[in-house]
């Protein structure tokens, strides 16, 4: 009887290991890296703060990263200039809406909401694969398309640093047609440190909450210890 | 089954140390909950360092600025507000700023502020935290009695203060008006809420 | 235990004591303190199952105490921010960053929605398999069915608030269902939403549900299920009566006293609790997207509907009860029938005490047919979860349908099958395992 209830705990999990959809290249990056996130931030507010809000966030959460203050400030800070602000952009709402079609999304948690498969990391490989599956698509009328999210309404913000891609109409697969002004090598890289960025974004305390359950685990685990000897005590009576 | 009264020393010694460490549980578990109670980081933001300009600030004039959410007053003060200060000084609770917490030590002087015409003060009483209103004229004109010589009323519970935000004796409030940390910027430019130009 | 047969606190001339003394004459501290802990005999051998209870009652208080701290930082409102956030999504966001703490107390009460169900329904199946529910704790049973369903309730209004797309859509279908009753339906659902759509009215009274009346109702209807079963006595594993058989003094043989030795056992049940619950809390806190659902990390957006919308998983076997009526019957479409089905298969717990006819009560003197029937009842019960998961699908309908059958196969026919089968001697006295 408990097997059976053990094994039916576990199918859900399982049947959710296969899912659909676009194959999703695996991020390999970790929120512990510290100069990824250092990059990351930097390629998160050069090329999304523009457009997109990370209206969770405050500046002064970067100070997080390692970077000094005056980093902050000098480099970072380009829509306030108080350090305990939100990282919010100027760009109006309704102006947005005319040139998008729609509000950008607020991207502080984007990566949270974008674990659709369900597993660990569903997100982080969703983005990591999107930003780098832009390709050039006459049709729409932004220029560009993404096999990872048909019909997008974002261009490429990246165009300048991966260069620009075609859909191969045979093969189906994507092929750089211009070079950007990094290596296809390097260009992964910036966008897995962007993807860390985000990651680390969706939840900035992740790291010290893993690190807060071990402490808590250990001292539940010598609180069972004493609850246990005692009710061993009390019970010795019991027969 | 053990008859009441009946204790043995190892089951006391257990109930010692379940006791001893559920409570450090308890008290770990409880910190979040009384954190939260605190200033969040929305609260710190919003209570950040001011920078205002003084360049427009007329002799004789008061502006309000917001620091924490509470009333910073800037006085431009003339020569005949600061020649008040050493007449008042004998009706004064605390003429020489001797209450350490009420200034910082670059505003414990006569005039109680760093440039001498300039005084920067939170308009809080001291009393139960009501905002008194100024009462820059001297004499009656104003409501207030005949020897009044200039300086702040707080319509509350009565208490008055001068030029220096320096409380008269045998008033409810307990204190002078509290001078927060600031810092001249330039000769324009004050920034309230910290000592310190920034590097 | 008739209760006012307890000796008042006699004082021993010292200054506490004369305290105590004079508040025990005034206050049933006492009384109330033997009556229900210190000389509350209950069965000594309780097993596992038996955690449940009083970690239901555990996670209660976490919810409320957690509840009461979230509410000092959250704020019901679905209009726009500066950012174009709506207010109440965001500010729970402000609560897992901007208050000191505040995630892990956010936290708290997210895994602590999911551990509510999950020690509810373990607890209502030691019911269902040392039949607790039967003769004379019918009252207790039906007081624990009205915790379950305001539980629902409670756990309803409060998914709303986070404002996520799950939440918005959530509600918007569960009100819906409202609709599909004849005549009256769309009245009541614009009644319950305030609105001809979820909007700020509807989060606004759900908030109030939430925080305010759901929990009254709750903490009321425990303390009548925690009262009537201490006035019958509690059940046990062999389903022996133990007031049957009483010493001299009248307590039972087989009883001994709740506290100490339940208190000090259900104290390392709390513990273990309390380790799964932290190991989700900190190392897993969306539950693998069943607890915290991933579309619900996007604000609501009531111009798009999630491309794959479910409940959350404590809910979706009766929404697989629901998707399975497919039929329209006597005039009435298939969306009544479904609402009809779905309450009936929650509301049908009630009936147990009266439709289960067995001679014993405890499935250790039950024969084959009944751990046969619970066994797929069981099965029934996680597949019909699991279906109601995932996106509708024609064989996910029909296994649905076949599950939903035997549902209420096992309700309905429980008074021929509970009796046909065979069974064991029960014991005089309460068996040790």
């Amino acid at each position: 009887m408990k097997k059976i209830l053990i094994a039916l705990f576990c199918l859900p999990l399982l049947a959710f290991a296969a899912g659909g959809g676009v194959h999703l290249d695996k991020w390999q990056g970790s929120v512990a890296d510290k100069a990824a996130l250092q990059n990351g931030a930097k390629l998160f507010v050069n090329y999304c703060l523009n457009c997109h809000n990370a209206s969770f966030l405050r500046y002064k959460n970067l100070l997080d990263l390692g970077f000094t203050e005056q980093q902050v400030k000098e480099e970072l800070m380009t829509t306030s200039d108080k350090i305990g602000d939100l990282m919010q952009v100027a760009a109006r709402h309704d102006e947005q809406k005319l040139w998008f079609g729609a509000m950008p999304p607020d991207l502080t948690i984007v990566v949270r909401a974008r674990g659709e498969a369900g597993a660990a990391g569903a997100g982080a490989d969703w983005l990591y694969t999107y930003l780098r599956s832009f390709y050039r698509d006459a049709d729409r009328p932004t220029g560009w398309n993404n096999v990872a999210f048909d019909n997008v309404g974002m261009p490429n913000p990246l165009w300048q640093l991966q260069g620009q891609q075609i859909l191969n109409p045979e093969s189906h697969k994507l092929e750089l047609a211009v070079p950007g002004q990094l290596s296809q090598a390097d260009f992964d890289k910036a966008a897995s440190d962007l993807v860390s960025f985000m990651v680390w974004m969706g939840e900035p305390q992740q790291e010290y909450r893993r690190k807060l359950g071990w402490f808590v685990l250990a001292f539940l685990v010598l609180l069972f210890g004493v609850t246990y000897a005692l009710k061993k005590e009390y019970w010795k009576d019991i027969h | 089954m053990s008859k009441q009264g009946k204790m043995d020393c190892g089951r006391r010694r257990l109930i010692v140390a379940t006791a001893a460490v559920g409570g450090v549980g308890a008290i770990a578990a409880a910190v979040p909950f009384v954190a939260s109670l605190l200033p969040s980081e929305r609260a710190k933001a919003a209570g950040a360092p001011v920078e205002v300009d003084i360049g427009k600030l007329e002799p004789g004039h008061m502006i309000t600025v917001e620091w924490r959410g509470k009333p910073v007053w800037i006085i431009n003060r003339t020569k005949e507000m600061l020649d008040t200060l050493p007449k008042l000084s004998d009706q004064m609770a605390d003429p020489h700023s001797d209450e350490k917490k009420q200034q910082p030590d670059y505003a414990k002087n006569e005039t109680r502020s760093i440039k001498p015409e300039l005084l920067v003060v939170i308009g809080i009483c001291t009393h139960l935290g009501c905002s008194p209103s100024s009462k820059f004229k001297a004499g009656a004109d104003e409501g207030m009695p005949g020897d009044w010589l200039g300086g702040f009323l707080c319509p509350c519970h009565g208490s008055t203060f001068d030029f220096a935000g320096r409380v008269f004796k045998a008033k409810p409030a307990p204190t002078n008006l509290e001078v927060p940390p600031h810092v001249y910027l330039s000769d324009t430019r004050i920034l309230i809420g910290e000592d310190k130009k920034e590097a | 235990m008739a209760a006012g047969n307890f000796e008042k606190y006699k004082s021993n001339g010292t200054l506490l004591g004369n305290l105590l003394e004079w508040f025990d004459a005034r206050f049933p501290a006492t009384s109330l303190w033997k009556e229900h802990l210190s000389e509350y005999y209950a069965p000594k051998n309780f097993n596992f199952w038996y955690f449940f209870g009083s970690l239901a009652l555990l996670v209660l208080v976490i919810q409320i105490v957690t509840g009461i701290f979230l509410v000092m930082h959250y704020k019901p409102d679905a209009a726009l921010n500066a950012a174009g956030v709506p207010v109440a999504f965001a500010s729970v966001e402000y609560i897992m960053r901007d208050v000191p703490g505040g995630w892990l107390i956010r936290y708290m009460h997210s895994t602590g929605a999911s551990a509510f169900f999950i020690v509810v329904y373990l607890h209502m199946f030691r019911g269902l398999l040392y039949g607790s529910y039967r003769k004379p704790r019918e009252l207790t049973w039906l007081f624990g069915v009205g915790i379950f369903l305001v539980l629902m309730g409670e756990a309803f209004f409060g998914y709303l608030l986070p404002w996520g797309q799950m939440s918005y859509w959530g509600a918007q279908v569960i009100v819906n269902l409202f609709s599909a009753i004849p005549l009256v339906g769309e009245d009541l659902s614009i009644l319950i939403r305030g609105d001809f759509v979820v909007g700020d009215a509807t989060l606004n009274r759900f908030f109030s549900f939430h925080v305010i009346a759901f929990p009254l109702i709750l903490i009321g209807l425990v303390a009548a299920h925690v009262l009537a079963l201490h006035e019958t006595g509690s059940n046990n594993p062999d389903g022996i009566e133990i007031k049957a058989n009483k010493d001299e003094n009248g307590i039972p043989r087989d009883g001994i006293p709740f506290h100490p030795y339940y208190t000090v056992k259900d104290i390392v049940g709390v513990v273990v609790f309390l380790m799964v619950f932290s190991a989700i809390m900190f190392f897993a806190p969306e539950g693998g997207g069943y607890f915290l659902e991933t579309p619900n990390f996007y604000p609501a957006d009531p111009l798009k509907t999630p491309p794959h919308i479910a409940p959350v998983w404590y809910f979706t076997p009766y929404y697989s009860i629901l998707r399975a009526m497919v039929w329209n019957f006597f005039g009435l479409d298939a969306k009544f029938w479904g609402v009809v089905a779905m309450g009936a298969s929650v509301v049908i717990f009630a009936f147990l005490p009266w439709l289960d006819r067995s001679p014993v009560k405890s499935i250790r003197y039950r024969g084959p047919i009944t751990k046969v029937m619970i066994t797929l009842f069981v099965i029934c019960f996680f597949i019909l979860g699991y279906l109601g998961t995932l996106s509708p699908s024609p064989m996910g309908e029909l296994i649905s349908q076949i599950c939903t059958v035997y549902y209420f196969a096992f309700f309905l026919g429980m008074p021929w099958w509970s009796r046909m089968d065979k069974f064991k001697p029960v014991p005089e006295r309460l068996t040790m395992k």
